[in-house]
């Protein structure tokens, strides 16, 4: 036992905590905790009634058990018991047991909601305090329910105890983060920011928190906190270290309220008001200027809260970004860092360089670090950092440097972690083709990627430099006289045999007058790896096989014996034999007329963004997606010339349109190259936020019932949208149109959920317009709308807006028929008070039969005939489909054409989806 | 896999030995146990095997970790992309100082045996992911106010009468 025992020594509880740490084997500490269970077990069926110290040393060895990583499934009731003791320590720890061992059992959130309503209103500052930490640590929907209302009030009230108001603000922000609906400021803003104002530090430090979080959502109302946090970090900035009491940290004032100041002010562009923002970079230079200072304290914590500051100024800077200045010093502080002897700077400094690459005041400041960079992508001991030091350089090539970058970054390759490699292949293929001066450079760099690390370059990347080398015909000499070099080597990987089998089958004719590459040899040489390849890659050399015989006919008795022996002809896989006697065939029967048609070379492939950066775009993405990704490119895969499900035929006379290598297809819009691959957003919904542009709402309302049109308009930009569902699934095609003369720069779009860290940087060019495809999935049903973040610069100016994408809950539906007794038998089945959701309500748009059948039909039910005896009233089934589970869904709409009224009646399966679709609903009649 | 909430806060906090075993766990965000199960599994592993010298923070999914050594305990923290590293490893610090005023020099011991105090200990700093009071006195006040509160309740006559009896 240790010596300190504070407070009350539960000796039994340490005599078991002891017995537990003198187990010798895992075996006997689970014996000793069965026993223990046994015994509490016993101690709460018991008929004597407990004490509440004994129900308090049980529950708190329940605890431990749990935190040992047992199983506990009983004890909530003594639990909660002990939070209406008078004690309090008995109190507290009930209230630790429900929070770490929180339970949705609805019986007992009710008595600990009960619990909790009698501490809040005891006025006992201690005991609304514990009670707060409690809503704040379980969160649930039904604390927000009952307590939503009730703590703003206490936040703002005058007479509220310090510590009180804290654990208040921080409650608070917890409900609105788990329910935003319920938690509703109205009146209380006010109050609310102007606790940025508050005496006390810590009451500013905790509110601010919740003021943050609600001004991303609600700008507007919010904004009148930028001067306000403003003249507040002016005042701690210029105040002595010692000025702040025990609110300095190791000689820096108030740290952690700084950086939460300054992370607020990022939700807000500049402040307009001159003076306000005249003083904001008044500190900003102070804190750079501070950066520069000899410390104040060796110690670590120091520093650590002093650049923690300076990063967070950093941060804001650059989401400014309109003072060159300020960006540049910072950029010169960053490149200090660089060669800071603590590893942690260096990181950091990697980290943030990698924003202001992006900006276009910094970033030949950035470059001009290239060197130390460089350096640190080879000596750097930890990989975190090396892959820091990568990311970097990715973020700073442009053409200027794009040859010696991508040279480093190929050589850092050979030694580079198994972890970081296929990320590395990506970002160095992207580079070569985005700065590719000539093309025969390109070659070589991704010829180098694989035999350097041809295991990790994904299919992604191989397509891509086919498709270059078939679109550009300045090229394709020097490619295959390059792949047909590559080949030589004894030991070569089987992606390299991929390439050179597809573009020797395409171009081995540039080559053919060397007697060194007589068809001959090409021939034999290809064939030299065939037996080591596996199958895709061998159906793909027969395919070249055969485009040999066309295009050298002195070439097809050698290549018509190897496709007749045994081996292919009889081979076991059904793909390679089906080849085999095709392409035999063919070459037998067919005229050199034909022939020649049917093999002529690749037709250019359609312009489009490259595969591969989609592909990194993916890798960035959030795990949530990554499983239906890996299902989406194995789809893909197949769909290549050498894939496993193609008949020769279409092997041979591909179709302009053959989606071969572009991982998204679809007809290409306008000249400028589609932007933004696909991005598979998720829409589960929890992340959901509710601003968006006032003038987007009604737009938006009109997709519930249609699938088409356009989603956004204003001066400068268009949006338009094609969408189409499938049972969980949809594919969501974004056009972008440039409404203006002048060219976009910057232009990115980030869904909501994927969380996109290296921007990419298109221009979108005046009048032109690019296009985006969205892949969705419905896991569960959802009530909040994904959004889309577009930014670009149009001018000097940063355009930034937010967009719901029109996902809603119907577009999953499956249309179901039905008769109208099995209507009216399910519609009884469904007769628990929550499942139905009904509003009486105007009519808004025209009343008319037709209209109203059409956009029943549009919502994705199917619209049932002759079920209702009222022929006035419309009824629709249908099962919205997701991922884990469908649920059935029945609809009654009455209209009263005398009042203009409706009555709409929703009932289905599950009661979150009624009442979603009739919120829905009400606004489309 | 699971998806987080999008908004500036820390998601979670472990502590933990050199030897793997979870001394305390906090949670910020809703995950079922079996995910947090998995989590911390995961994430022991590789912050163990991690060299002495190497940088406080890593990528690991889609959060950033923070993490820091103090002899036998790891501290570690998950925050979110756009979140302050720094900031985080002294929100670490600031803990480590108060369990170690509250305990006189903190060892883990401390910590196993009196868990529930390093859980209301960390309750008063941080509330919800979030800095609820920095200033180390005023933590400090808070807890010794409710120790002071327990001991006007007779609780320690009451552990006296049941010492005999209580030890199993």
């Amino acid at each position: 036992m240790p010596a300190v025992s504070k407070g009350d020594g539960m000796r039994g509880l340490a005599v078991f905590i002891s017995d537990i740490r003198n187990c010798k084997s895992k075996e006997a500490e689970i014996k000793r905790i069965n026993k223990e269970l046994a015994n509490i077990r016993s101690k709460f069926k018991g008929d004597k009634a407990l004490d509440g110290y004994s129900k308090k040393k049980y529950v708190c060895k329940l605890l431990f058990i749990f935190l040992l990583g047992h199983d506990i499934d009983f004890g909530h009731m003594e639990a909660v018991n002990l939070l209406s003791s008078n004690k309090y320590t008995e109190k507290q720890i009930g209230y630790l047991f429900i929070s770490v061992l929180v339970n949705s059992n609805s019986e007992l959130i009710r008595l600990i909601n009960n619990a909790i309503k009698n501490d809040l209103s005891s006025r006992n500052p201690t005991f609304m305090c514990l009670a707060l930490h409690c809503i704040a640590n379980v969160g649930s929907r039904e604390m927000a329910e009952a307590f939503a209302s009730e703590i703003p009030r206490i936040l703002v009230a005058g007479d509220t105890m310090d510590s009180v108001k804290q654990s208040a603000a921080l409650c608070l922000l917890r409900l609105y983060k788990t329910s935003p609906d319920l938690v509703l400021m109205g009146e209380w803003t006010s109050r609310v920011v102007h606790l940025l104002n508050d005496q006390h530090m810590g009451v500013v430090t905790a509110a601010i928190s919740l003021i943050t979080c609600l001004s991303q959502k609600n700008p507007d109302e919010f904004k009148t906190c930028v001067s306000l946090a403003v003249s507040r970090l002016s005042r701690i900035v210029s105040s002595a270290s010692t000025d702040l009491q025990d609110y300095t940290y190791y000689f820096v004032p108030a740290p952690w309220l700084s950086c939460k100041l300054l992370r607020l002010l990022q939700c807000y562009p500049p402040p307009e008001d001159g003076a306000v923002k005249g003083r904001l970079v008044e500190c900003l230079e102070t804190i750079l200027n501070k950066a520069q200072e000899p410390p104040k304290s060796k110690k670590v914590q120091h520093s650590n809260a002093k650049n923690a500051i300076l990063f967070e100024a950093i941060s804001l800077i650059i989401h400014y970004d309109s003072e060159p200045n300020l960006l540049v010093r910072a950029c010169n502080q960053l490149g200090q860092f660089l060669q800071h002897r603590e590893t942690n700077l260096r990181y950091l400094a990697l980290e943030s360089m990698c924003t202001l690459a992006s900006s276009e005041f910094s970033h030949e400041a950035v470059k001009t670090h290239i060197e130390t960079v460089i350096n640190a992508l080879k000596t750097e001991r930890d990989v975190s950092v090396r892959q820091r030091a990568a990311d970097l350089l990715y973020a700073m090539c442009d053409r200027s440097n794009a040859k010696q970058i991508v040279a480093e970054m190929l050589s850092y390759l050979e030694t580079a972690d198994y972890s970081i490699r296929e990320e590395m292949v990506l970002k160095v293929a992207i580079l070569a083709e985005k700065y590719a001066v000539d093309y025969s450079w390109y070659v070589d760099t991704i010829l180098n990627l694989i035999r350097i690390a041809g295991d990790y370059v994904s299919e992604e990347v191989w397509y891509r430099v086919i498709q270059i080398v078939i679109n550009r015909d300045d090229v394709q000499g020097y490619a295959a006289k390059t792949v047909f070099e590559a080949l030589q080597a004894p030991a070569c990987h089987e992606n390299m045999v991929k390439v050179g089998g597809y573009i020797l089958g395409e171009f081995g004719n540039l080559i053919a007058g060397d007697p060194r590459s007589s068809p001959l040899v090409q021939f034999n040489l290809l064939h030299s790896k065939f037996h080591l390849c596996s199958v895709p890659t061998r159906a793909l050399l027969l395919s070249a096989y055969i485009k040999f015989i066309n295009l050298f006919p002195e070439t097809k008795a050698t290549i018509q014996e190897v496709l007749r022996c045994d081996s292919q002809i009889r081979n076991s896989d059904v793909e390679l034999q089906q080849r085999a006697v095709e392409y035999l065939k063919l070459s037998s029967i067919a005229s050199t007329d034909v022939l020649a048609t049917v093999l002529e070379e690749m037709p250019p492939f359609p312009e489009r963004e490259s595969s591969i950066l989609a592909k990194l775009k993916k890798k960035k993405g959030p795990g949530a997606v990554s499983v239906t990704e890996l299902e989406d490119s194995k789809r893909e895969g197949g769909e290549l010339n050498g894939g496993g499900d193609r008949g020769p035929d279409t092997a041979s006379t591909p179709s302009p349109s053959a989606d071969l290598l572009g991982i998204r297809s679809a007809a290409p819009v306008g000249a400028a190259p589609a932007s933004a691959g696909s991005l598979l957003v998720d829409v589960f919904s929890e992340a959901g936020t509710t601003t968006t542009l006032p003038s987007s709402s009604l737009f938006w309302l009109l997709f519930v019932c249609k699938n088409n049109g356009v989603l956004f308009e204003n001066q400068l930009l268009q949006i338009g949208i094609k969408s189409e569902y499938r049972q969980n699934l949809g594919r969501m095609y974004l056009f972008y149109g440039n409404k203006t003369s002048v060219q976009f720069a910057s232009f990115t779009t980030t869904p909501q959920l994927n969380v996109q860290t290296k921007p990419v940087e298109p221009l979108v060019e005046g009048g032109a317009q690019i296009q985006q495809v969205l892949n969705i999935e419905c896991l569960t049903d959802f009530s909040d709308a994904p959004l889309l973040n577009i930014k670009f610069r149009y001018g000097g100016a940063l355009q930034n807006l937010t967009l719901k994408l029109p996902v809603t809950i119907n577009k999953f539906f499956q249309p179901t028929e039905m008769t109208s007794s099995d209507f009216f038998q399910r519609w009884k089945q469904l007769s628990q008070p929550q499942q139905e959701a009904q509003k009486i309500f105007k009519a808004n748009h025209s009343m008319d039969t037709e209209v109203l059948k059409a956009k029943l039909l549009g919502l994705g039910t199917a619209l049932l005939d002759n079920v209702d005896p009222n022929p006035e009233n419309y009824v629709c089934a249908g099962v919205i489909q997701t991922k884990g589970q469908q649920v059935g869904c029945l609809l009654r709409l009455e209209p009263n054409a005398q009042a203009q009224m409706y009555r709409l009646t929703l009932r289905c399966s599950k009661d979150s989806v009624s009442r979603r679709l009739c919120e829905l609903l009400a606004e489309q009649f | 896999m699971f998806s987080l909430i999008s908004s500036f806060q820390m998601q979670f906090m472990l502590l933990f030995s050199r030897q793997g075993k979870l001394r305390l766990q906090k949670w910020y965000v809703p995950l079922s146990d079996k995910e947090k199960k998995k989590i911390t599994r995961e994430l022991v592993q590789t912050v163990l095997a991690r060299k002495p010298k190497m940088c406080s923070f890593l990528e690991w999914r889609d959060l950033k970790i923070v993490y820091k050594r103090y002899a036998s305990l790891y501290f570690c923290c998950a925050i979110e992309d756009q979140d302050n590293e720094l900031i985080t490893l002294e929100i670490i610090h600031r803990y480590v100082e108060l369990l170690d005023k509250y305990f006189g020099s903190v060892c883990e011991l401390d910590i196993i045996f009196n868990f529930e105090k390093a859980y209301f200990i960390l309750d008063e700093f941080l509330l919800g992911g979030e800095a609820q009071e920095t200033s180390k006195k005023n933590v400090l006040k808070a807890i010794e106010q409710a120790d002071l509160l327990q001991e006007s309740f007779d609780e320690q006559l009451h552990s006296v009468l049941t010492t005999v009896t209580d030890t199993l």
